[in-house]
């Protein structure tokens, strides 16, 4: 089926087909459109789902954690503020082994308070135990839905999934889409069946009782596991979503890497800004390429080292702000995941595009002028800065 | 006629074993609760001293299923649950009797930390009971004031006395226009389980707060809990009512104070029993201190008396 729907609509879409138990609904810019169709689908009788409006995201977290412990799927979307005011939350659904599923609309975070999208949202929250899958456009974020189901509930994983998109650049933006049929996305997520949950009467459950020591740490170790063994499920993911949507899908795309001298490494929808310079340099004969992170959270370590060995000069951008005055978070874990290769490329890092900044194809090209001189002359000059700074004259 | 003690089921869903302090009135509490609930009920809690006390993994002393989340949540978390179960009921994945829904959370979950999302359940008549366990007090993490915390009351973090009174915190449930809000204590136990009987019969958001004098964080001898709970009553300290669809009904023996058949007790022998407010009726203000909770408890029952009596 070919439509056009915004980012956000198609995750509402997305949501209706699979027709979860329970949405914790709570609005917030640029996330609020999600539970504003999904209202519609209720109201027109499409969904049989328990919409509960709640006060805050802090109680919409909350519903969602109590209700998929008790045995039900629950489904919410947040933005920005409600992802941080969620932060608790975050950490308990992911420690209870709740595979509850969130759509994140990346947006910046107050303060100064500004709605458009960057990644410091759902970075902030990237060591919460969440399985993070971003989106570059609209059909990924109607893909990356789907898909976050089969990999959150299957027993090796059993971790909640946060599925992003960048705030109103894909959320708000009408794209061509593909949709499948209801019938095959229903076939496709299953039924949903935990092995326990709260009511089930022959073996009833406490969750979230205090943990001593002894077993603390026991827990905390069998989450990790589930994080490592999540990759290879969302592998398995993908082939099978695959055979229904003739879409391919892995840890990252690898976009004219094969021979790539020259690389970018970066989250979301600038990535398609990035391909269009990619091209064009590549017509000038520039041996460029890029590598679009799809899945954060687990981190695809080993992968990447792998895809970027044989590259000269490296520019990982992060559209978030780390404030550890070495780099954004995902410049830190690339550059260490390449620690081990036996010829390490050039690594600079440049933050870019905070609070919605525009993102030109002149200035991804400019990124890669750097890289060829730094792949030149050895010299990478600031390891960390960031992109289109105005001096204090201009911003005056 | 209010059910008597000896008369209480005998089973239990509060099982040996468990961390409470001696003399522990929410324990006592959840005892009495539990004989009215029966088995078939789901237990949500928020870090607090029935969390400290339930056990620790893997061994725990409740006989429901429970869950404790964040000390906010006691409302939302209720409302996940009671929205779960009615949905997997009509999908067919749950059958039998739907279980009880309720939350057993402290006065800082109830009147602080947890009011908003606690206000927001009630807005929405979501189906469950909501106990709160009222100690005047962060007991748990060692007594700090709380929004239940009474005027001239010692804490950690009011070392000179409270300076303001408390909240009315079952009457602003019951401006929440939901079915049924209650108080009690464990002096009566018999109007607590018939309260309990009531509430769980009624569908809809229910309100019952327990007032649960703690010897750690009041200051009186371990064994004093249920005299303490009986004298509070007496001085009108706590009043026993009830609410059904908004109209407020007293019960024994605060209906007697009410109706003035009976004249309330004077607060002294109360406060004088409590070192949480004798250890500061040392210097020269002491009667003036006094006069002030008395005119708190007076101010709560000429209040209360003329609230009543809207029934529209």
């Amino acid at each position: 089926m070919n439509h056009r729907l915004s980012g956000n609509e198609a995750v509402a879409y997305a949501m209706k087909q699979i027709n979860p138990d329970v949405m914790g609904a709570f609005p917030i810019t640029p996330s609020t459109e999600i539970p504003e169709y999904f209202a519609g689908y209720v109201a027109d009788g499409e969904v049989n789902t328990e919409y509960v409006t709640v006060e805050s995201e802090h109680s919409s977290m909350s519903v969602c954690i109590a209700a998929q412990a008790a045995g039900a799927r629950a489904v919410s979307a947040t933005s920005s503020c409600g992802l941080a005011l969620m932060y608790e939350l975050l950490y308990v659904a992911a420690s209870c082994r709740l595979p509850i599923t969130l759509a994140c609309v990346n947006r910046a975070l107050s303060g100064p308070i500004n709605i458009n999208a960057d990644h410091s949202d759902s970075m902030g929250a990237r060591d919460s135990g969440w399985i993070q899958i971003y989106a570059e456009n609209n059909q990924e974020a109607y893909d990356n839905f789907l898909m976050a189901m089969p990999i959150g509930e299957t027993p090796s994983v059993r971790l909640p999934v946060m599925t992003c998109m960048d705030g109103f650049i894909t959320s708000h933006a009408v794209e061509n889409i593909e949709l499948l049929e209801t019938d095959v996305v229903r076939k496709f997520i299953g039924e949903y069946h935990p092995e326990h949950y709260l009511l089930k009467k022959e073996n009833p459950l406490a969750v979230g009782p205090y943990d001593v020591s002894p077993y603390y740490m026991e827990h905390k170790m069998l989450q990790a596991e589930a994080m490592k063994a999540a990759k290879a499920r969302i592998l398995e993911v993908a082939a099978e979503f695959e055979k229904i949507s003739g879409r391919s899908y892995g840890l990252f795309e690898e976009y004219r890497m094969e021979d790539a001298e020259l690389a970018l490494v970066l989250i979301g929808s600038t990535a398609g800004t990035a391909k269009a310079a990619v091209d064009k340099l590549r017509d000038d004969g520039v041996k460029a390429g890029l590598i679009k992170v799809r899945v954060f959270r687990p981190f695809p370590g080993e992968e990447l080292a792998r895809a970027l060995a044989g590259t000269k000069a490296i520019a990982v951008m992060d559209k978030s702000e780390g404030f550890s005055a070495a780099g954004g978070p995902l410049f830190a874990e690339t550059r260490s995941a390449l620690y081990d290769l036996n010829q390490r490329p050039y690594m600079v890092n440049i933050v870019y595009g905070l609070g919605g900044r525009d993102v030109k194809v002149e200035d991804i090209e400019k990124v890669f002028d750097r890289l060829a001189d730094i792949a030149v002359t050895g010299e990478t000059g600031p390891v960390y800065s960031h992109m289109g700074q105005r001096s204090k004259e201009e911003t005056a | 006629m209010t059910t008597s003690i000896k008369k209480l089921p005998d089973t239990e869903q509060v099982l040996s074993g468990n961390g409470a302090c001696g003399g522990c009135p929410a324990t006592m509490a959840l005892r009495i609760v539990g004989k009215a609930l029966g088995s078939n009920a789901i237990m949500l809690l928020t870090p607090s001293c029935s969390v400290a006390s339930m056990g620790m993994t893997p061994k725990l002393a409740y006989n429901w299923p429970c869950i404790n989340i964040t000390f906010a949540t006691a409302g939302s978390s209720a409302s996940g649950i009671t929205h779960a179960l009615e949905i997997m009921k009509e999908k067919g994945r749950l059958q039998g009797e739907l279980p009880t829904v309720f939350s057993w959370v402290g006065d800082g979950g109830t009147y602080d930390i947890g009011f908003q999302a606690l206000s927001a359940a009630a807005e929405r008549n979501d189906n469950m009971i909501f106990f709160c366990y009222n100690n005047e007090a962060y007991s748990n993490t060692g007594v700090q004031r709380s929004g239940a915390t009474p005027r001239g009351s010692f804490t950690t973090t009011t070392p000179t006395g409270k300076r303001q009174p408390k909240k009315n915190m079952a009457l602003l449930m019951l401006e929440h226009n939901i079915p049924y809000v209650a108080t009690a204590t464990v002096a009566y136990p018999g109007d607590l389980y018939d309260k309990v009987v009531k509430a769980k019969n009624i569908p809809g958001m229910k309100y019952i707060e327990i007032l649960a004098p703690c010897y750690l964080g009041w200051q009186f001898d371990m064994p004093e809990t249920v005299q303490m709970s009986r004298m509070a009553v007496r001085n009108g300290a706590w009043l026993l009512w009830e609410a059904e669809n908004g109209k407020i009904d007293f019960n024994n023996p605060s209906s007697q104070i009410i109706s003035g058949k009976k004249k309330a007790e004077p607060v002294n022998e109360y406060v004088m029993k409590q070192g949480r407010f004798n250890r500061l009726l040392k210097g020269s203000d002491a009667e003036q201190r006094i006069a002030e909770i008395q005119g708190d408890i007076d101010h709560q029952i000429a209040f209360m008396r003329e609230r009543a009596k809207i029934t529209i």
